[in-house]
C-alpha cells in the first residue's frame, strides 16, 4: 500500500467534508476483504504481519473519515492548517456563556434521565446546525480559519454530549 | 499424505486438499470441538456419543490428568485435586476471583495469575485449560484422521488482554496452532447468520457458566460487523448454583461445610436448577458426609425470586452496549440466545421484556459457539475460495490506557474500536539527562489506575540524555486481530529505538511455556522427539498448503525460474515430511520460508492494488 496516500485517496473519495456514507462503508468493506488478517491466518509470518499493518491503516482511515469531527480536523491538517485544538482555547464570550447555560441545565437535570435525554437531543439539534456551517466553511467558502473556530466549538458540544451520556449511564446502574 | 496439486498457469485449479481445522469452545462448564465436514459444521463426539466435554480436570498422584466426565464423577470425593470452572481463574489473581471462599482448592497466590496446588504439583489455570484442550485435540485428531492445521479458540468477548493471552498460551501448551481467538458471541452470530441468511442488526445475549457477554452486530452482505460489546466477566450459571447453594445452607441450618460437602451441595444445587428449567418444583435431598441430612422442597418461583438480581445484572451491560452502538432497543431485529444458562425461563422472560420481542432460541445454545468457531476455522485455514467467504470485523471490549501523573488513566485506544487497531502516544522526560522511563499500561473504563486492570509495566531504556521535556518518545500500541496488545517505542528526535524490557503483570514468558511443555512431557511420558516431529510435520504441511494457495492464485507473479526453484523447495519439503528427524523437516521449512519471501511481498502488493482498483476478486 502506498503509505503516502491520504485517507481520502485510499478510499477513492474527494477530500471534502460532505461524504457519501454508503460509499465510504462499501469501500471500507472492499478494502478489508483484501487485507484483513483473517485472509492470511494460515499464511507465512511476513504476510500476516503486513496484513495486520494494512488492516490497521484501513481501520484508522475509516474511523477518521466516518466521524464528522475527526474528518473536519483531518481535512484542515491536509490543507496545512492547525485547528489549534490544544493550543487555542480562546472562545468568543457569547459562546462560552451559551456553554455555561448548557452546563447549568445538565447540572439541574442530572437526576432525571428524561430531562437529560431532552437536553441531549436539544444539544444534538443545535450541533447539527453548527455542522452545516462547518460544511459551508470547508467545502464552499474555503474558510479554513472559520472552520478551525467551528471545530473548536464542536469539541465543546462533543464533550458535553459525552458527559450527558456518562450521567445517563450512571443513573441506569 | 496425498500429493498436493499445483496447477500450471492458465489451467483451472484442482480442488485442493481439505485442511483439518477445528473450532473449540473452551467453556467454564463444558467444552466442545467442532469442524466443517462436507460444508456442514458438526460437533465432534467422544466414543460414548457425547459432544460436551465437562471442563473438569482431576490430577492424580502419578502426575496424570483425567479430563471430563470421569473427572467430574470424582468432584465431590476428591475436591482438592478436581478443578472445575478453571476459566474463572484465567489471567486472574486470587483477589479477582469471586466466591473464592467456596473453592476447595489449595491456592498459591503468585504474582499475576493464581495457581493451584494439586496431587500432581502446582498448576496454573493455563496448564489446566491446556489439559482440557489436549483432550479435545486428541478427539479431533482421531476423528479427522490426522494432525490439525490449526484451531480457532473462542473467548468471552469481554475477556481482557490477560485472559486472552492466557487462553492463547493454553492453546500453544496443548500443541495447537491457534489460528485466531474468536469472541464467543461473534462465533454465535456467524453460525446464526449463515444458517438463517440473516441481514440487519442483531443482539447476541450470551450467558455461559461463568461469563456474560452482550454483543451488537450488523449483518449485511457477507459482512459481520461488531458495533459494540459489553459484559460481565464474572457472572454466569455458576452464580445461580451458588445462590441456591447458600439458600440450602440457610434453610437446612447447616454447620460450616467440609470441602467434600460443599462440592456435593453445589452439584445438587446445579441439578435442581437444571430440573427447574422445565418443571414447577423439585426436591433437594441428600445425605452429607457430616451426617447431616438435607431435604428441601423448592418451587420454580422461589428459585426465580432468589436469583432475579442476577438476571437483572445482565441488563446493565446490555444497555451499555446499545448506547455504545448508538441504538435504541427498537432497532434490534433479533436476539440470539447463547449459553446453557439462557435456558432458564426467567432469563428468557427478562430478555423478552427488555427488548420487547421474544428471543431466538432455534439454535442449540450450548453448541452454537463451537459451530461458529468451526466455520470460521474452515475459512481461516483457507478451505474456502475467496469471494465465497465473509468478512468479520470485531472490536476490543475494553479501553486501553496508560498511567499518568497522580495515578490517573489516559485513554489511548477506546473500547469498541475495530481491530486490528494501533495508536501512537508521545511521552517526554521530566528530568535533565533522564535515560529511562517506565510506562504502565492498563485496561478498563475507570479514571483511576487502581480501578483498572494492570496489563504490563514497560521500562524504556537507552533514551538519549537530553534536557527535560526535549526527548520525544513515541510509544505505539498495537492490538492485533486476536485482541492482543503489543507495545513498541522509539525516541523520535534522534530515531533511537528505545530498548523495551517487558514486565508483564500477568501471563507467561516464553521460558515458562517451554518449562511447562517439558514438564507435561515428563508427566505424560510422552516422547519429546515424537512430539517435536509431529509439530514440524504440521508446520511443514501448513507451509505447503500456504504455498499451494499462493501458487494457485498468483503464479504469474513469478518468473519461470523462480517458480521452478520454489517448486523444487516444496518438493524437497514434501519428501522430508515422512522422515523421522524433526530437524530435517525444520530446515526444509526454513528454506521454503526464505524461498517464498519475495513472492509474499509481491502477492501483498497485488492484494493492495486489487483493493485500490476496487476490482472484485472473482474477476481475477
Amino acid at each position: 500500500m502506498n503509505l503516502n496516500q491520504n485517507h481520502f485517496e485510499l478510499f477513492g473519495l474527494p477530500a471534502l467534508f460532505a461524504v457519501d456514507a454508503a460509499a465510504l462503508e462499501a469501500r471500507y468493506h472492499e478494502l478489508q476483504r483484501e487485507v484483513h488478517p483473517d485472509r492470511f491466518a494460515a499464511a507465512a509470518d511476513a504476510e500476516r504481519r503486513v496484513s495486520m499493518q494494512l488492516a490497521t491503516r484501513v481501520n484508522e482511515a475509516y474511523q477518521t473519515l466516518k466521524s464528522p469531527l475527526r474528518r473536519a480536523v483531518y481535512i484542515l491538517q491536509l490543507r496545512g492548517v492547525d485547528p489549534g485544538l490544544e493550543t487555542n482555547t480562546a472562545m468568543p464570550p457569547d459562546f462560552l456563556m451559551e456553554q455555561m447555560g448548557w452546563r447549568e441545565r445538565v447540572e439541574a437535570g442530572s437526576e432525571e434521565p428524561e430531562a437529560l435525554v431532552r437536553l441531549r437531543d436539544g444539544l444534538r439539534d443545535e450541533s447539527r446546525k453548527v455542522y452545516e456551517k462547518l460544511h459551508d466553511q470547508l467545502d464552499e467558502a474555503g474558510d479554513d480559519e472559520g472552520a478551525s473556530q467551528t471545530v473548536r466549538a464542536l469539541m465543546f458540544y462533543a464533550k458535553l454530549d459525552e458527559e450527558i451520556e456518562d450521567k445517563l449511564a450512571e443513573l441506569e446502574t | 499424505m496425498a500429493l498436493l496439486q499445483i496447477s500450471e498457469p492458465g489451467q483451472s485449479p484442482e480442488p485442493h486438499q481439505h485442511r483439518r481445522a477445528v473450532g473449540i469452545d473452551l467453556g467454564t462448564t463444558n467444552s466442545l470441538v467442532a469442524t466443517v465436514r462436507n460444508g456442514i459444521a458438526t460437533v465432534l463426539n467422544d466414543h460414548e456419543g457425547h459432544g460436551l466435554l465437562p471442563s473438569v480436570v482431576r490430577y492424580l498422584r502419578d502426575g496424570r490428568a483425567v479430563v471430563g466426565r470421569e473427572a467430574q464423577a470424582e468432584q465431590a470425593r476428591d475436591p482438592k485435586n478436581t478443578v472445575v470452572s478453571v476459566k474463572r481463574f484465567m489471567g486472574r489473581g486470587l483477589k479477582d476471583v469471586t466466591h473464592v471462599e467456596n473453592c476447595p482448592y489449595d491456592f498459591v497466590d503468585s504474582p499475576g495469575m493464581v495457581r493451584l496446588r494439586t496431587a500432581a504439583g502446582v498448576k496454573s489455570p493455563v496448564e489446566v485449560s491446556a489439559d482440557i484442550l489436549k483432550a479435545l485435540r486428541a478427539r479431533a485428531v482421531e476423528a479427522l484422521g490426522g494432525e490439525l492445521l490449526g484451531a480457532v479458540i473462542t473467548v468471552p468477548a469481554y475477556f481482557d488482554d490477560a485472559q486472552r493471552q492466557a487462553t492463547k498460551d493454553a492453546g500453544k501448551l496443548a500443541g495447537l496452532n491457534v489460528l485466531r481467538l474468536l469472541n464467543e458471541p461473534t462465533a454465535a452470530a456467524i453460525a446464526y447468520g449463515l444458517d438463517n441468511a440473516a441481514e440487519g442488526i442483531y443482539a447476541i445475549y450470551d450467558l455461559g457458566g461463568g461469563t456474560f457477554d452482550i454483543s451488537i452486530l450488523k449483518l449485511s452482505k457477507g459482512v459481520f460487523e461488531v458495533m459494540a460489546t459489553s459484559g460481565d466477566p464474572a457472572l454466569g450459571g455458576d452464580d445461580f448454583d451458588h445462590r441456591l447453594f447458600c439458600w440450602v445452607g440457610e434453610r437446612a441450618k447447616l454447620a460450616p461445610l467440609s470441602a467434600e460437602d460443599t462440592q456435593l451441595l453445589l452439584i445438587e444445587s446445579r441439578a435442581a436448577k437444571e430440573f427447574l428449567t422445565a418443571s414447577a418444583e423439585t426436591r433437594i435431598s441428600t445425605q452429607l458426609g457430616s451426617g447431616e441430612a438435607v431435604d428441601l422442597k423448592l418451587t420454580q418461583e422461589e428459585f426465580q425470586d432468589m436469583t432475579r438480581h442476577l438476571v437483572a445484572k445482565t441488563l446493565g451491560p446490555t444497555r451499555k452496549a446499545l448506547r455504545d452502538a448508538g441504538l435504541e432497543v427498537t432497532e434490534i431485529k433479533g436476539i440470539v440466545m447463547v449459553g446453557g444458562a439462557t435456558r432458564m425461563p426467567h432469563v428468557q422472560q427478562a430478555v423478552a421484556e427488555f427488548f420487547g420481542q421474544v428471543p431466538l432460541t432455534n439454535l442449540d445454545p450450548e453448541k452454537v459457539v463451537a459451530l461458529g468457531a468451526a466455520t470460521q476455522a474452515d475459512v481461516l485455514a483457507g478451505n474456502k475460495r475467496s469471494g465465497d467467504d465473509w468478512l468479520l470485523l470485531d472490536v476490543i471490549p475494553l479501553s486501553l490506557g496508560v498511567e499518568t501523573m497522580g495515578g490517573l488513566v489516559e485513554r489511548v485506544i477506546p473500547r469498541n474500536s475495530t481491530i486490528p487497531v494501533a495508536r501512537a502516544q508521545e511521552f517526554t522526560t521530566f528530568k535533565d539527562g533522564q535515560t529511562a522511563m517506565s510506562i504502565h499500561v492498563v485496561q478498563g473504563e475507570r479514571e483511576l489506575v487502581s480501578d483498572c486492570r494492570s496489563l504490563a509495566k514497560f521500562e524504556l531504556r537507552g533514551i538519549p540524555p537530553m534536557a527535560a521535556g526535549a526527548a520525544r518518545i513515541r510509544v505505539t500500541f498495537q492490538v492485533d486481530a486476536d485482541g492482543l496488545l503489543a507495545v513498541s517505542a522509539r525516541e523520535a528526535t534522534t530515531g533511537v529505538e528505545a530498548a523495551i524490557a517487558v514486565k508483564p503483570s500477568y501471563g507467561l514468558t516464553d521460558e515458562q511455556i517451554t518449562r511447562m511443555l517439558r514438564e507435561s512431557f515428563d508427566h505424560a511420558k510422552e516422547d519429546v522427539h515424537l512430539r517435536a516431529l509431529r509439530e514440524q510435520q504440521v508446520e511443514g504441511e501448513r507451509m505447503l498448503a500456504a504455498a499451494e494457495t499462493a501458487l494457485r492464485d498468483d503464479i504469474d507473479l513469478l518468473s519461470a525460474e523462480e517458480a521452478a526453484a520454489l517448486r523444487a523447495e516444496l518438493e524437497a519439503l514434501r519428501k522430508t515430511l515422512s522422515c523421522t528427524d524433526h530437524r530435517t523437516i525444520r530446515s526444509a521449512v526454513e528454506r521454503v520460508n526464505r524461498a517464498t519471501e519475495t513472492f509474499a511481498g509481491r502477492r501483498m502488493d497485488r492484494s493492495i492494488k486489487r483493493a485500490l482498483a476496487g476490482k472484485k476478486v472473482e474477476t481475477l
